[in-house]
């Protein structure tokens, strides 16, 4: 068992829990993600690794409550535990010099990308992040991302097919005006595959961190399988990092909705033209 | 002499109808008569072949002659003295291939059913866990050396016993939420119930090992941090758990499950139960499993059990060359899932929204043998056809994790990502370092990996002692 040391809400519905684990705590790299259960008879579900304390021993992740997990994990209370807590797994994130670096973040990715902007930042890059929250109410992290990134840039508003209050608008006002060296998108499988599309034309490398669904995470069951430049790779042992443009994104959005119901694909999906609609 | 009864002692099983809408157990073992009857089939030949034929050399005449005396603490003492995983190995075991093949009694093919003597005993020891004392030999005096198990399947778990026994100390780390392997997460509740699986985990801790679950070796340490730690040695035993696919159009659909998937969502994270367990499987009506060994013997069952209408099992060769156990095509033919041969899939049709909806295959013909002695299957063109299929599991055999070699200083691997040791010690190249079962022969039987666990112990002891 992995005890709860604490928890905080961070917007309606997004949560950020610190866990103790000291092995992996000190481990953890940029990107990488651990396999969570709440309890004996839950899902293996990956989380995405928000933060860590080597010294205290404790890891932090921030999810988001969209169904059976993420609801009962929610119900937990600082001082309770969860059953299973497995990692660092996947490769860490690409870092290095690369000059200019956008970050795009989008819902909860605003608060996982946080190890990547501090070591993108280590290594020496210029980093300006677009973040989007649906309200101005529900706005999050972004005193966080503002102290650490050279520039941030913030949208509220839906995530509406005009565009307006979307984080595309701006990242393509930037890419228009100056030099960018790379992209990195956390984020909505639909957030990352517009991201991609908008950054192609101007042939700025762009990096996604995806999350499908996975079982054991450790490259066993293959239920992660994305294709990538028409390769079959496992999310949780070759990624969750893959060259945005390479990437089949209308099979991964297809595969994420594996077990979602057709009303919720309905309601949820349907704005973007998604693959499955 | 007395005269040779050749009459093997059959065993229950459930209904084929009614077991194929339930996970419980097929075989139901022995009542005590038949138990007793089969076991004074024995004539307690001097040669004892069957010790030979085990690939862990239990003491079968042993077992057997004291379960026909009705002695039943020493018939668990005789077996588990070589052997910590009576309950799993009587049940999971082609002993038609090892013990039983080599029965005195087979050259008149009645060979004593050993697989289902040693379950009756281990099942017996299990509802009777106060009368047996713990194992017999003496304790040994601690040696202070420590040893690091990876992976707590057939391989991890006796070299675990076996080295805590000799006096060592012993950690196992487990990457999944529960120790086992492909005992949990691979074959299902029907053959080998989870329950018994845990009981021998118990009683491999019960005898000093420890476990630690959650520990994905290669990433939370490597081997060379294990080794600078205070491990004297190390013994990989990660099995074989990466599953192959085969590179043709559509095989990303939703819809198309490795088998390690379809299994590790039934048996592992119970998806038979939901929703009182919350992993769900999307099971559709008509299944197609692709392969012919015991993987997809297994899933075609399991598929069956969760609701399928049809499952097809397509194998490119003819019958007589399926991988498989005769028993368990055997059960899955009596159980109604439909076997097609000599077809192999070329692609998979989407529904237009990322779904599988069929199959295209193409018929085959038996041509040369081919490396492993078996006839080349060879496509006879212009045969190909449809499957109308809306789930499909590919069961083609898996290769190792790549993560420990990948990971690790100074291991060797074959092209076939299997690590190089020594058969008859385990020892690989690198220093302190030795390894077992399918990480080292590819996915083969449980029993073969214990049989490596075993002398992988004893180099081990040997090693540590010099």
């Amino acid at each position: 068992m992995y005890q709860i040391l604490s928890r905080q809400n961070l917007a309606p519905n997004i949560h950020q829990f610190e866990i103790a684990a000291p092995k992996i705590a000190k481990k953890a790299r940029p990107g990488q993600f651990v396999i969570l259960m709440v309890d004996e008879k839950g899902e293996r579900i990956p989380l995405t690794i928000a933060g860590w304390d080597r010294e205290k021993g404790s890891v932090t992740i921030v999810f988001n409550e969209v169904g059976t997990t993420t609801h009962k994990l929610a119900d937990l209370q600082a001082g309770e535990a969860v059953f299973s807590f497995a990692g660092p797994l996947g490769v860490p994130a690409e870092i290095d010099n690369f000059g200019t670096v956008i970050t795009v973040t989008v819902g909860y990715s605003v608060a996982t990308i946080v190890p990547v902007i501090n070591a993108l930042k280590e290594a020496g890059n210029r980093v300006i992040d677009i973040m989007r929250a649906p309200t101005s109410d529900t706005i999050f992290g972004e005193e966080r991302l503002g102290s650490i990134t050279d520039r941030l840039v913030v949208v509220t508003g839906d995530a509406s097919l005009d565009g307006s209050g979307f984080v595309l608008k701006p990242l393509e006002e930037i890419l228009k005006s100056e030099s960018v060296d790379r992209v990195i998108t956390i984020g909505p499988v639909c957030v990352m595959r517009l991201v991609a599309a908008t950054t192609r034309p101007y042939g700025v490398k762009t990096i996604a961190s995806l999350n499908p669904i996975m079982v054991d995470g450790t490259g066993m069951c293959g239920c992660c399988r994305v294709t990538v430049g028409g390769e079959t790779k496992f999310a949780c042992v070759d990624g969750p990092e893959f060259d945005a443009h390479e990437v089949d994104w209308q099979s991964l959005m297809a595969r994420r909705c594996t077990y979602a119901s057709t009303e919720q694909t309905l309601a949820r999906y349907r704005c973007l033209d998604c693959a499955q609609w | 002499m007395p005269k040779l009864n050749l009459n093997r002692v059959e065993m229950p099983r459930q209904d084929p109808i009614e077991r194929g809408k339930n996970f419980n157990e097929v075989a139901l073992g022995y009542s005590e008569e038949q138990a007793i009857e089969e076991a004074s089939r024995c004539i307690q030949c001097p040669k004892r072949p069957c010790v030979d034929g085990c690939p862990v050399n239990v003491n079968i005449p042993e077992f057997i002659a004291a379960l026909r005396e009705g002695d039943m603490p020493e018939a668990v003492r005789a077996l588990k003295g070589k052997n910590s995983l009576p309950g799993i190995c009587g049940r999971v075991c082609p002993q038609e291939t090892q013990c039983e093949e080599v029965c005195t009694l087979n050259k008149k093919e009645a060979p004593i059913a050993i697989g289902r003597l040693e379950r009756y005993v281990a099942d017996w020891e299990r509802d009777h866990p106060e009368a047996v004392e713990a194992p017999n030999e003496d304790p040994q005096k601690p040696t202070g050396k420590r040893i690091a198990v990876v992976g707590s399947g057939p391989a991890g778990l006796t070299v675990a016993a076996d080295l805590v026994k000799m006096g060592h100390s012993v950690t196992m780390f487990e990457a999944l939420h529960v120790a086992g392997g492909v005992l949990m997460y691979g074959i299902p509740e029907f053959r080998l119930p989870k329950e018994i699986v845990q009981g021998e985990v118990h009683f491999v801790e019960s005898l000093g090992a420890e476990l630690i679950l959650d520990s994905v070796i290669g990433k939370i340490d490597t081997v060379d941090e294990l080794l600078g730690n205070g491990y004297d040695a190390v013994f990989l035993g990660t099995g074989a758990g990466l599953p192959m696919f085969m590179k043709i159009p559509g095989e990303n659909l939703c819809g198309v499950y490795s088998s390690n998937e379809f299994l590790t969502r039934t048996n592992l994270m119970k998806a038979y139960l939901y929703p009182e367990y919350d992993t769900p499987l999307e099971m559709g009506k008509r299944v197609a499993v692709i392969g012919g060994g015991n993987v997809a013997m297994d899933s075609a069952r399991c598929a069956l059990r969760l609701g399928a209408r049809e499952v097809y099992v397509i194998y490119r060769r003819s019958e007589a060359e399926m991988p498989a156990r005769r028993e368990e095509v055997e059960n899955a033919m009596e159980e109604g899932i439909i076997f097609k041969f000599l077809t192999n899939p070329t692609g998979f049709l989407s529904d237009g929204r990322g779904w599988v909806t069929a199959m295209e295959c193409i018929r085959m013909e038996l041509g040369e043998p081919d490396d492993s002695g078996r006839r080349r299957p060879v496509p006879i063109p212009g045969s190909d056809f449809v499957i109308k299929v809306d789930t499909v599991v590919v069961a083609l055999g898996t290769t190792p994790n790549p993560l420990i070699a990948s990971t690790t200083t100074g291991l060797e691997t074959t092209r076939w990502g299997t690590v190089v040791a020594d058969e008859s010690t385990g020892k690989t190249v690198k220093d302190r370092v030795w390894a077992g079962g399918d990480i080292v022969t590819g996915a083969a039987t449980v029993i073969s990996a214990m049989g490596a666990g075993k002398r992988a112990a004893a180099d081990i002891d040997r090693f540590l002692k010099e």
